[in-house]
């Protein structure tokens, strides 16, 4: 019998929890097939990783300080999404909003308390995001140029920008490497484990601060804007379908624009992490490709601020545990490591719905009798 | 030999746990033109798609000819005989007549020996079924009852023998649709056995030999069609006995009632310099209903959307409700809503409800800048719901149900949600387009009741159909629209579909000369 699977609904758990986990299974399964191929026991494997990650507090730490760049990301790529906008750019876009977080702090960071400075520090990042993304969004929307064209190429742009300007302006004179000088303490964001000392609360020091808790509430924040107050409901209405959003009195341009500085703003925050929480200066090519594994998680997250914490936490696993992986066993080299997240991104990305027929078929058996007639009716 | 060409014998198909087909019986003569009626849902495409191989029966048995068929796909249908004109040509719009009709049939690799085969054969076939036409025309650029000649030249190319047509005329002009029966006839006179599914009960009475109605993916009747009557089939379509409504007004329409929608020398020209709209005059009074009829794509379309704020005009000026709109000055849609002006979109899937919203949030559609539907920022989503809720209620939309998908209402469903949303907002002016399009008849009528109602509160209605029924039966008055320019008017008490149909083709004129 054949049947059309896409058109056959499934309850929410399992088409958000059951085919990510078997995606991930999937990738799981042919990374060990990888490591066996070159003589490495893939329990074993998996093991050190879970364990380089989730561990003890000082791995843990580092998982979730990469993770809180990927919450940034992966929120920005999905806000765009939501208006059927494809923000590639958000490499960057978290560049510039580094360059943002620079500029506010080489000018004032010897005058200013921390209790303005952090908040400056943020929205300057923010700010810079936005007006990064805010280029391609006008010619999208007045000039037509295709977005996933122009943020790459923005990319570009941004990564020679910010060479010539650590190069040329920027730089701390007499030093040798293009890096701007350190920032007065007042503007870093507090690492966590001086903001939980004072609870008693005793961690290792890594590179973990408060940005989390910044992320976390960009997704509330997210989630509020896109499903709760009538601009994420244009931003919605616009991106499913352009003539409804005109015919309800939305003009789809200024969703465009609207969509991409949030997208772009929210990039830019990969900024507060890594300049104001962990550097502590600008320095060249930090945004590291967070901005392109943002498209993975959000795909992964199903551009939901709740799946993109869990995409996010996964990456971060993958990262940090993969790092170790390749510490602890010399054949599995770092670029073994990026193969097995490529694997992920493939399964979970471009493959994501390929299990869902089966899924179905076995649903269909196993459903509870009488759910189809009552969805369908 | 039987005298069957086409039996069906308790076919079942079920979609999941929906039967979409239940134990259909069906035996369609030979050399007979056998039509097929039911509402939309009621199975009569998934009925089809089995016989031409897209789906496969869970049960039950075909037989061509007499002999069992086992159909898995197209190739095997053509093979077996079986021709199908959808509603929806498959035809390459750039590819010229004949190769249309070559393209799937090729025999040799090389397409010049195919080419000429296929010429002197559709030479024949014109000949034999009087379905002339230019092979060397490029499709896209023929009349569409045209195109549909060159599906019906391409089923008989391939053989076919049994030929089945899916609402074959909801794209013609009535004349034009007239020459598809003669068509049609010439065929079975031939011996083509020509299956006809529509939903337009006239046709069947007027061509058919037989008749068959689904309802709820079950036969329920066979008769000959000289043995049977428009009442007969719309009862057992819909299950229910149906009343004839007459929408007459009771009071005559009042002649100084003030006009809400005046209309001068309006036009709309494209990027590429067509005229979607062309010198455009027309003025809708309050408590008056002013039809639009016309083959769809004659600018009916962009005179709701320059009407609605959606397009700016690119000449010409109308005054809406008191608000006068320019080229340069024109009020955008929610402007045009401020202005107690709503707007029942002709594409209610593209333009009039988002698929994947909620019926609570297809609900807001246009509205959610309204502040009683916002507090702070924020949606206030329980006012919305039980909106929602009562209006669907109040235009006995099923299931009542606000978190639905809009997706998972049927068609009718969501024409009611949405002629629901506008009409609750108690418009001064009414643009209305296809409202009953894909909509079952037991819709229909409410539909037309609400509207008639609207009427007689005051509201002017501007109504565009391709339904010329439904605007000999609603409207108080009726323009013609012909490639972009209004080419004929005429008063409800003078319209006759003979008429209507000639200004459609724009060939009144030529059909009585003006004296000099």
């Amino acid at each position: 019998m054949s049947i059309n699977t896409a058109s056959v609904p499934l309850p929410g758990w399992i088409e958000v929890l059951v085919i990510p986990v078997l995606n991930v299974l999937m990738a799981l399964f042919f990374a060990g097939l990888i490591m066996l191929a070159i003589g490495v026991d893939p329990i074993e494997a998996l093991g050190l990783m879970i364990r380089g990650a989730l561990g003890d507090d000082y791995s843990l730490g580092y998982t979730l300080y990469y993770t809180t760049n990927f919450i940034f990301t992966g929120l920005a790529v999905a806000v765009a999404f939501h208006a059927s906008l494809f923000n590639i750019g958000g490499e960057g876009q978290a560049y510039i909003g580094g360059l943002g977080v620079a500029v506010v702090f080489l000018l004032l960071d010897r005058y200013l308390p921390a209790i303005l400075l952090v908040p400056i520090g943020i929205a300057a990042a923010g700010l810079f995001g936005a007006a990064w993304a805010f280029i391609p969004a006008w010619l999208q929307a007045y000039r037509g140029s295709h977005i996933v064209i122009t943020t790459i190429m923005f990319n570009f742009i941004a990564a020679s920008l910010m060479v010539y300007l650590l190069v040329n302006v920027l730089i701390q004179p007499g030093q040798m490497s293009p890096e701007s000088r350190q920032f007065d303490p007042s503007g870093w964001m507090p690492s966590m484990k001086m903001a939980l000392a004072p609870f008693g609360i005793d961690l290792v020091n890594t590179p973990l601060n408060l940005s989390l808790v910044v992320a976390l509430i960009c997704c509330v924040l997210v989630w509020l804007y896109i499903w709760r107050t009538r601009w994420g409901y244009e931003l919605r209405t616009a991106g499913f379908s352009e003539p409804a959003a005109r015919y309800a009195g939305i003009r789809p341009r200024g969703v465009i624009i609207s969509a991409m500085c949030l997208s772009g703003a929210l990039a830019g925050f990969v900024a507060v992490n890594e300049i104001m929480g962990v550097h502590h200066r600008l320095l060249l090519n930090f945004p590291a490709g967070y901005g392109f594994t943002g498209i993975a998680v959000a795909l992964m997250g199903r551009n939901h601020p709740v799946g993109i914490v869990m995409a996010s936490l996964l990456f971060g696993v993958l990262y940090q545990g993969g790092a170790e992986l390749a510490f602890e066993i010399p054949t599995i080299t770092r670029e073994m490591v990026v193969a097995i997240q490529g694997l992920i991104i493939l399964f979970c990305g471009a493959l994501a719905l390929m299990l869902r027929p089966w899924v179905v078929r076995v649903y269909l058996v196993i459903r509870p009798v009488g759910s189809l007639e009552r969805e369908a009716a | 030999m039987t005298e069957y060409a086409l039996e069906l014998r308790g076919i079942t198909k079920r979609f999941g746990a929906v039967v979409a087909n239940r134990d259909i019986d069906l035996a369609v003569r030979r050399g007979c033109i056998h039509g097929i009626v039911g509402e939309n849902g009621a199975g009569k495409s998934t009925l089809m798609s089995i016989l031409y191989g897209f789906y496969q029966a869970d049960e039950g048995d075909i037989f061509i000819r007499g002999a069992p068929a086992n159909i898995h796909g197209s190739q095997d249908a053509i093979a077996a005989g079986i021709g199908m004109v959808h509603q929806h040509f498959m035809l390459v719009d750039t590819f010229s007549v004949l190769e249309n009709v070559v393209l799937g049939a090729e025999t040799r690799r090389l397409l010049e020996p195919n080419t000429r085969n296929a010429r002197a054969e559709l030479a024949r076939l014109a000949e034999e079924y009087g379905l002339a036409i230019d092979v060397d025309a490029i499709t896209g650029q023929l009349p569409v009852g045209e195109q549909q000649r060159v599906e019906i030249l391409k089923a008989l190319y391939r053989h076919a023998d049994i030929l089945i047509l899916d609402e074959p005329t909801g794209v013609l002009t009535p004349q034009e649709a007239d020459q598809l029966f003669r068509v049609l006839r010439s065929l079975k006179e031939r011996g083509v056995t020509v299956i006809l599914i529509t939903h337009k009960l006239r046709e069947i009475i007027d061509v058919t030999d037989d008749v068959s109605v689904l309802r709820l993916g079950q036969m329920v009747a066979h008769r000959h069609t000289s043995e049977t009557s428009m009442q007969e089939l719309a009862e057992l379509m819909v299950g229910r006995s149906l009343v004839e409504t007459d929408y007459s007004r009771r009071e005559a329409l009042n002649a100084d009632a003030p006009v809400a929608i005046d209309v001068h020398d309006l036009a709309l020209q494209t990027a590429s310099g067509a005229m979607r709209l062309d010198g455009v005059d027309l003025q809708v009074r309050r408590g008056e209903i002013l039809g639009v009829a016309g083959v769809a794509g004659n600018g009916q379309s962009a005179l709701l959307e320059v009407l609605s704020g959606m397009v700016a005009p690119t000449a010409g000026r109308f005054v809406i409700n008191g608000r006068e709109a320019k080229p340069d000055d024109m009020p955008d849609p929610s402007e045009m809503r401020a202005l107690r002006i709503n707007h029942v979109p002709e594409d209610r899937l593209k333009l009039g409800l988002i698929k994947a919203f909620t019926a609570a949030e297809s609900s807001l559609l246009g509205y959610q800048r309204a502040e009683k539907f916002n507090w702070r920022g924020f949606l206030r989503l329980d006012v919305i719901k039980d909106l929602c809720e009562s209006l669907m209620q109040g235009f006995d939309v099923r299931p009542v149900n606000p978190k639905l998908r809009s997706a998972s209402f049927s068609g009718g469903n969501q024409q009611k949600l949405i002629l629901a949303r506008e009409l609750d907002k108690e418009p001064d002016v009414l643009l209305v387009g296809q409202p009953t399009r894909g909509v079952d008849i037991g819709a229909i009528e409410l539909i037309h009741e609400r509207l008639v109602a609207m009427r007689d509160a005051g509201c002017a209605i501007l109504l565009v159909s391709v339904e010329l029924d439904e605007i000999m039966a609603l409207a108080d008055r009726i323009v013609v629209m012909y490639e972009g320019k209004i080419v004929g008017e005429v008063a409800k008490a003078d319209a006759d579909k003979a008429t209507l149909g000639l200004m459609m083709a724009n060939a009144h004129n030529i059909a009585q000369p003006v004296r000099s």
